[in-house]
This record gives C-alpha cells, structure tokens and sequence, in this order.
C-alpha cells in the first residue's frame, strides 16, 4: 500500500508558497505515491486546484480531513501547535523546523509515534545540493531584495547616458557573500549596478569576482571560516576595522544589502545609525537578516522604513514575495530529498541513518529526538596537502649522453674513413631526407595524423622498386622473390592510397 | 631508359612524396596532397620498369601488380573506419615482409655477381685441375671478394633490411591481432623476458658476422627466424590499449626497413621515402608518447604496457546522477558546448547520433565544439576520422591545446567514453599519471560524463572528475544515451 503524501495550505500569516507544485506532484507519483492537497493550498503561488487535478492530485475540502489521512505531510513553515497535534500515527513531517529556535514544538513531536523531518538540516555537502532549499530560499531572497531596493530607490540602476544629460550607475554594496549575498550582487549587476561586496571569508573572493563585483578587502588577518560552510563570530579588532570600512562605504553607496546571519545567534550589527546618517538620502537598506533582530541597528522587522532619508527595509518574508518561484524551487529540493527517502520508489519511507543526509534531516524517529546529528565537515578551505606518493626518479646518468654522442661521432667518422664514395652520397641523402621529413611531419595537422599514417603507410610500399630492379635477374630465386615482394608492396601502395583517399573525403568544412 | 632520366624521374617522385606529406599540414590542401603522392609512386614504378634491362616475366609482373592492386582496392573499400588501426598494422606487415623479401633477392644477386666475376678463377681452377694440380684460386677470389669493403657494406646493410623488415612484419601481425582480438590483449610476460629480447639480438649480430665471414645464406636464414620471433615477443609484451603507440612505431620501423632496402640497392629515392616514413612514424609515436605521458625509448624498447593496473584508492566522495531530460535542458539553454569524446564512444558507434545532437544544437545557434585528446583513438587523429564520418564539420573539431582554456568560458561539457583523458588527476604529484596532459574539463560551468559505471580507466585511477560539484553522472551505453538526449533535445 503506497503511502499518501498530503500538503496543507500555509496558515501562517501572509504566506503565500506552498510545499506542492503540479510538476513536483507528477514526480512524487513516478516515486509511487498517491499525492493529495487541501483546496486552495495553491492559491497564493498562482497555482489552481484544477491544475493539481489534472496531474492526478486528490483535493481535499479541508485541511481536518488531509491530515488524517496523510502518511507523509510536506510543508513549508514549521508546523503550528493545532497542526501538529493533527499529524496521524505513524505518519511522518517534512518542512522547515528550526528545531534549535523552536524546541517547544519538538517536544511535542517527542514520545508520539511520528517521525519529524527538517529541510533546514540538510547538511551542506556536494550530494545535498540539490535538496538544500536553505540555498534555495536564500537564492530567493538576495534576488527579491535587489528589486525591493531599486522599487524604492529614486534612480536607475544602470548607468546612461541620455539626451537630457548622463547617468551614473547606482552602487551597491552586499555584505555577506553566501547564496543570497551572490544572488544579490548577481541581480544588481544585471541591473546595470556598480557592485561591491564584502564578506570576512577571504576564500569566497574568487566566487565574488566571479560574478562581477569588487572585493572590498579589509587589512587585517584573521581565520574566518568555522569548517562547516557557515561564517562564524569576529574577534573585536576586527570588528573595528569591519566598521570603519562599512562607514567609509556608506558615504559612497547608494543601496546596502545586508546578509549577515550566524546560525542559532541573533544577527551581527553592521550598520550603526551613524552609518545610516552618513549615507546619501534616498539611498536604501535592505536588511536580509531582520528575522535574527536585523544586520542594522534601525531596521524594523517585516516593514520598510524612512530614517535620516533613508529607506530601511525589513521585510522577512522576501520569498513569499515571488510565490510561484519559492513554491517550485522549494518543492523540487522537497521531492529530491524524497528520492533519497525513497530508494525502492515504491511509496514506502526509509530514514537510513547510514545515510549522512537522512541523518542530518532526521529531528525525530519514532518519537525520539536525534537532533543534532552528528557534525560533518565539509568546507571547501584547504585541507593538510596530502602526502606525495614518492616517485622514483631515475638516476640522472649525466656521461650517457656526450658518451653516446662521441660514439656516434667516432663511428660515423669510421664509416666516412672506411666507407667508398658511393655509400657516403646514400647517407648525405639519407640524413637530409631525415630533415625534411622532421620539419614536414611536425607541419602537419593533429586531425589528419591517420591519414598521415596511410599515405606513408602507401608511400613506403615504394619498397616496390626494390623488387622491380631484380626483375632483370636471371635467376629464378631471385625473380620468385622478388615477384612476391612486388605483389604485397603493391597491396600497399593502392590499398594506403585508396583509404586516405576516402577518408580525407570525409573531411567537410562547416557551410 | 638511362640512367640519368631515371635519376630525374626519381628526384622527381621524392619531391612529389615531400609534397604529399607537406599537403596533409591542412584539410585544405590534403586530397591534393594523396593525389601528389599517387603521381610520385606512378612516375617512379613506370621510370624503374622501363629501366630494367631485358625484363624478365613481364607478363607475371604485370599479373603481379594487378592482383596486388585489386587486393588493396578491395582492402581499403571494405574497411570500416573503427578497423583503421587494423589496416593499418596489416598495410606495415606487408612491408615488412617485402623488405625482407628484397634483402634476400639483394643476397643472393650479390652471391651471383661475386662467382660470376670468380668465374675465370675458377676457369683457372678446373684447367689446374686437369693438369692433375690443386689450386684453390676460386675460393680465394671468393673471400677476397667478400672482403671488399662495398661488399661488407652491402651485406651489413642486408642482414639491416631484412632485420628490421622480419622485426616488422611479425610485430604488426601480432599488433593486428591484438587489436581485432584475435589475439589475447593482455601482455606476454614472460620471465626475464629483457634477457630473452637481449639473447636474440646477440644471436642475430653473431649470425650476421658469420653471414658477413662466409657470406652463405644458411647463417641469414636463422637470423630471419628469429628476428621473426623477435617481433612477435616485442608486440606481445605490450598492452592491447598500447597498440596506438605501437602502430606509430612499427609506421616508424617500416620506414627504416625501407630505407636500409634503398641502401642495399643504392637507390635514393627508397632511401628519401625510408626516412619520411620512418622519421613521420618516430614523431607520431613521440607525439602518443607525450600524450600518455611514457618515455619514448621505454617504447622503442618494448618495455612499457605492463605498469597499467595501479592501486584503486578508495571511494573520493559522493557523484550525483543526472537525467536524459535535465541534460538536454541543460543543453538547450547552454551558450557554449564542448563535447569531449573517448574511444568508448566509437566502440558504441554513438559518433552518428552525436553528430546530430551537435547540428540540432548548433541550428539553435549554441556554440558547438569537439575537444580531441590525441589518444582519443585508437590512433594518432583517429578520433577526427571517426567524427569527419559521422559528418561533422573539421573546423569544428579541435585539439586539445587549442582548446583548454576556453572550457571555462564553457556552459556545459559532455565527456563521452573518456575517463583517464579528463581525469584532474594527472595534476597533482604522486598520482601514476601525474604529468599526462589531459582535457581539463572541470573548469566548465556544467560536466557531464557519459559512462557505463564508476570503474576506473585503463591506468586504473580513480577519476576526481566525477565527484567534482559541478560534474553528473549519466550511466548507461554510450549510444542508449545519446540516442535518447537526441530525442530529449528533438524534442
């Protein structure tokens, strides 16, 4: 008996993303489940009821009669207290769960026979990539937050110049170069923006030059990465110089993304109020980490604000802004992590601990709490070189050559003492046809380096000659031979000839 | 025909050879290039013919010539140009055989002349003899001959011709075996199988010395035996996927088989034509030799091939999967598309739907281009040959020089039936090939690599390739899989 996989509407406030899109539906089924929504779960993110039932999706009238009878529900927001009391026994949840900020709600989950599945804890390895919908979301928000900014900033992007006078571009300076941090510099340049970023991991420089912004380097050493792909909290002297390069910028730039999150701890103050005041008025702050208590010390939480002429924007529900896109990115990295649950594709989980991803997501099995997993360490810095294999150099033997170059020498001199005139002009032509042929064949073309071989290979049958000179004998050995000798040389000649010929025949340029 | 007209029609066929070889530098100017060496080899059979005085059988050299050239029609109609390889180490036996052919026709007349001008000696001998007297005029005129130095040349260069040309003919046998696998890949090893190569050399220089003593054919005989043997044991210690390497080399012995001929005859033109071939095969080997990062005299000594199945390490990390359908998205959506093709691919004869892949995008306007490793074949260039088959264009076929560093300006890369060719590997120090140039695909956004399962290649290392974030697994048959993107893109 397959399982049912059920996906309620969102009851959060404002949200408009949903755990479940008809294309994902089609790919849960393939799995070899039985797929069912609640009416309407798809209203926010543009998609109909119709649309989920045309790909075989049952809709169910409300949300009482989804849940009990859902093996596995997919969701998007932690589950609400009345949510999880619904979820049936034996059956299995997967959304967002932030089981480190909210431990309550786990509890809950703890003793009953259930299993509680967090994509926020899908570890940040290469194979989780594509179930990693804290990237996803993330990706989301940076671009979301480039477009709030130039909504509410009072000029173009892009640099112009125009009839009625040139146009400077807009500078932008994004803080915290993770997957939002990019997305964000790589939406304003597309905008046209001028863009500067800074982050106190010295090793994503690369990544952001990559994408067409400058580095804003900070003249102070210190280790910034923690070993698991996060950034990790700064020493005070760093801190000060961060702050007097984050003044000198707000003097210049006219937007400031803010990206700067430690995982489980409130957000870093970036930006003072004696930043904000420096800034240019008109100019626009987006704080992504208003969620965690904001990157800037104004910003107010899910509004935008106006402080000392700058608009300071807080808004925590970026994704849910742009519905269609969160819905369908979010429940692809959904069905990818189910493919994994899913290794029979029979519509039966399977939460194999021996799996690091499964581990990790795992907040709960049969009641108990697994949460944290065991840590991996994935980061990208360098690791300890490994040790070479020695390879074993020959000894270096340095008489050989100029020995073998005498020999060479003196038995040439030997033969040219010994040797009668006649065999003397053989070998001067020889050595010069040695020559040409060197400088020929280097000329010639990689791509035609077999028909170079067959047309030598036809060439060579010129050996042909040889048996031709002896027809004149008159012994018959000789003519035996050298009749046999002319017969496969001939093979040669016409054969190396007749298949170059066809195969440079193939040879066609583009037209 | 005199002597001098034969001289200029020779110099004229050597010029025409040079040219033959010089017109292969391009596509262009390559056909000319064949038809310039058909004119030099027509113009030095015709010259030679008519310069032999008081032919002898001409009507079975005719016979001769044209049952010879209906074979090699027929040859090189029927092959198939995956089987090139195989003609080609044929095409080398041939010759081989023929040098060996021409070294004893060449013994032999010299033997004749040398009792034909002994003849008053022994004239001289038989009337002694009558008058009841024993003179041995005729055996001392006999050595004395012999002892004349263009003699000793002459037979040095013999004993030369037919060595190299037996050395030739059973190495390219064995080679044409190993490749059509009629003969086991694996390499011979026998015990102290270096000493044995050595023993046989020796025996053949002490044979050559009492041929050069006595100059009897006997001595010349086992010597042509057991060069013979000695090229089967050379080739048969080597690799099966070695064979390219040894097809270039033995290209290269044919050559020289052809030129110590052109030196026992005192004929020029087989000495020019000798030396081309021979110094093209040596560069076409050297040139594999690099690319599969071996040491050239390590070939020429037939020492190599058996390094091969070094220690698998362990598994490097996880690979991720790909789609038929999300690789053709991929595609379709890419700017720039590198394909980089392996043997694998040609042994699955996917180059056809390969090739419509590559119009069917190329059509959108993508940016299509092949990288070819230069062991991509089973030949120097081979890989061209198979891609200008399968009709796809040679401008946009490129090597791997020209190539690598544009990958990372490329959007997607499909690594077809290749792994030691792409693997990052070869860069870093201790790796067992480290230092072989390879394509460095991974500089690409996207790479796919079409292959069977996670075995290693031939030098038995573990690919970082397919572990690397930005490279998915496409398992399967070359050709299922191609011919199924062909669909998905189709589509």
């Amino acid at each position: 008996m397959p399982m049912m996989i059920g996906v309620p509407r969102e009851l959060l406030a404002g949200e408009r993303r949903v755990a479940l899109t008809p294309d994902t539906a089609d790919k849960l089924k393939k799995l070899g489940y039985t797929v069912a929504i609640e009416a309407g779960a798809g209203d926010g993110a543009n998609f109909s009821d119709e649309a989920y039932s045309a790909v075989g999706v049952e809709i169910k009238v409300d949300a009482a009669s989804l849940w009990a009878c859902a093996d596995l529900v997919l969701k998007v927001n932690p589950p609400t207290s009345a949510e999880s009391a619904l979820l049936k026994d034996g059956a299995t949840l997967l959304s967002f769960v932030w089981p480190g900020l909210n431990q309550e709600l786990v509890q809950t989950f703890a003793g009953r026979n259930v299993n509680l599945l967090a994509m926020d804890c899908v570890p940040r390895i290469s194979r989780a990539q594509s179930m990693d919908a804290l990237s996803s979301m993330a990706n989301i928000g940076g671009y979301r937050a480039v477009i709030e900014a130039a909504h509410h900033f009072g000029r173009f992007f892009a640099g112009q110049i125009t009839a009625a006078g040139k146009v400077p571009p807009a500078r932008v300076l994004v803080i915290g170069a993770g997957v939002a941090g990019l997305a964000a510099i790589g939406a304003a340049g597309s905008l046209g923006a001028e863009v500067r970023a800074f982050d106190t991991r010295p090793e994503v420089k690369e990544q952001i030059a990559s994408m067409g912004a400058q580095f804003l380097e900070l003249e102070y050493e210190e280790e910034a990465g923690s070993g698991d792909g996060y950034a990790k909290e700064m020493s005070p002297a760093f801190i000060k110089a961060e702050m007097d390069l984050f003044l000198q910028q707000a003097k210049e730039v006219d937007v400031i993304i803010t990206t700067a999150a430690i995982p489980g701890k409130p957000a870093p103050k970036l930006i003072t109020a004696e930043m904000v005041q420096a800034m240019k008025p008109g100019s626009v702050i987006v704080d992504l980490a208003a969620a965690t208590g904001g990157n800037c010390e104004l910003t107010e939480k899910d509004v935008a604000v106006v402080k000392h002429g700058v608009t300071i924007i807080g808004y925590t529900d970026l994704q849910s802004r742009l519905p269609t896109q969160s819905s369908q990115l979010y429940s692809t990295n959904q069905v990818n992590l189910l493919k994994l649950l899913t290794p029979g594709k029979d519509g039966q989980l399977n939460i194999d601990f021996n799996d690091e991803v499964l581990r990790g997501v795992t907040v709960i099995k049969a009641g108990e709490l697994t949460w944290p997993a065991p840590p991996i360490k994935v980061s990208a810095a360098p690791v300890a070189a490994q040790a070479a294999a020695v390879v074993e150099e020959k000894p270096a033997k340095p008489w050989l050559k100029p020995l073998l170059l005498a020999a060479g020498v003196g038995a040439f001199a030997w033969i040219a003492n010994a040797a009668p005139s006649d065999f003397l002009a053989h070998f001067t032509v020889f050595v010069l046809a040695c020559v040409v042929g060197y400088y020929v064949v280097w000329n010639v073309t990689h791509a035609l380096h077999t028909p170079l071989m067959s047309v030598t290979n036809a060439i060579s049958g010129i050996i042909v000659v040889g048996g031709l000179v002896q027809m004149g004998s008159h012994s018959t050995a000789i003519l035996v031979l050298s009749l046999i000798a002319i017969l496969i040389a001939t093979i040669n000649i016409v054969g190396g000839f007749t298949v170059t010929h066809r195969m440079l025949k193939m040879f066609r340029k583009d037209q | 025909m005199s002597q001098g007209l034969l001289t200029a029609a020779y110099i004229i066929s050597g010029v025409l050879f040079i040219l033959s070889l010089a017109g292969l530098s391009k596509q262009e100017s390559a056909r000319f290039g064949n038809f310039y060496g058909i004119a030099g080899m027509a113009i030095a059979v015709i010259a030679t013919i008519a310069s032999v005085n008081d032919i002898n059988w001409l009507a079975l050299l005719i016979v001769a010539i044209v049952i010879g050239g209906a074979i090699g029609v027929f040859l090189a109609r029927r092959v198939g140009m995956t089987e090139m390889p195989e003609l080609v180490a044929m095409l080398h036996s041939f010759v081989g055989m023929a040098a060996v052919l021409v070294g004893f026709a060449s013994g032999l007349q010299m033997l004749g002349e040398i009792s034909h001008a002994c003849g008053s000696a022994k004239a001289l001998d038989s009337v002694a003899a009558a008058l009841g007297t024993t003179t041995d005029l005729s055996n001392q005129c006999y050595v004395a001959a012999l002892g004349e130095t263009k003699h000793v040349i002459h037979m040095v260069e013999v004993c030369l011709g037919i060595f190299i040309g037996a050395v030739t003919f059973t190495g390219s046998v064995v080679a044409f075996g190993k490749l059509r696998g009629i003969i086991s890949s694996a390499p011979l090893s026998l015990p102290g199988k270096h000493w044995l190569n050595l023993a046989m050399v020796t025996a053949s220089l002490v044979l050559g010395a009492i041929y050069l003593g006595n100059g009897a054919m006997w001595p010349l005989v086992i010597m042509t035996l057991i060069a013979f043997v000695f090229g089967y044991h050379l080739v048969s210690a080597i690799g099966g996927a070695d064979m390219p390497v040894v097809v270039s080399m033995l290209n290269s012995y044919s050559g020289w088989a052809a030129a110590a001929a052109g030196f026992m005859l005192g004929n020029d033109l087989l000495i020019i034509t000798g030396a081309l071939v021979g110094s093209s095969g040596a560069i076409l080997s050297y040139i594999m030799c690099k690319a599969m990062n071996r040491s050239f005299i390590s070939v020429i000594l037939g020492g190599f091939g058996t390094a091969g199945g070094t220690v698998v390490e362990g598994e490097q990390g996880e690979h991720q999967e790909a789609t038929v359908d999300e690789v053709a998205q991929m595609l379709k959506s890419a700017r720039s598309v590198i394909i980089a093709p392996g043997y694998g691919m040609a042994v699955a004869q996917a180059q056809y739907p390969v090739a419509d892949i590559t119009r069917k995008l190329r059509a959108k306007g993508i940016k299509v281009r092949f990288a070819i490793h230069p062991v991509a074949g089973r030949l120097p260039g081979h890989m061209n040959v198979l891609l200008a088959e399968a009709k796809v264009p040679y401008d946009i076929v490129l090597e791997m020089d020209e190539i690598n560093e544009d990958f990372e300006e490329t959007d997607v890369v499909l690594v077809i039936g290749a792994n030691d060719t792409v693997n990052p590997a070869a860069k870093e120090p201790g790796s067992p090939i480290a230092g072989m140039p390879v394509l460095e695909v991974w500089h690409a956004q996207q790479v796919i690599v079409f292959k069977r399962s996670m075995a290693t290649g031939y030098a038995g290392v573990q690919n970082p390739l397919f572990f690397k974030e930005n490279t998915k697994m496409l398992f399967g048959d070359a050709k299922a899989m191609v011919d199924k993107l062909l669909a998905a893109v189709s589509g």
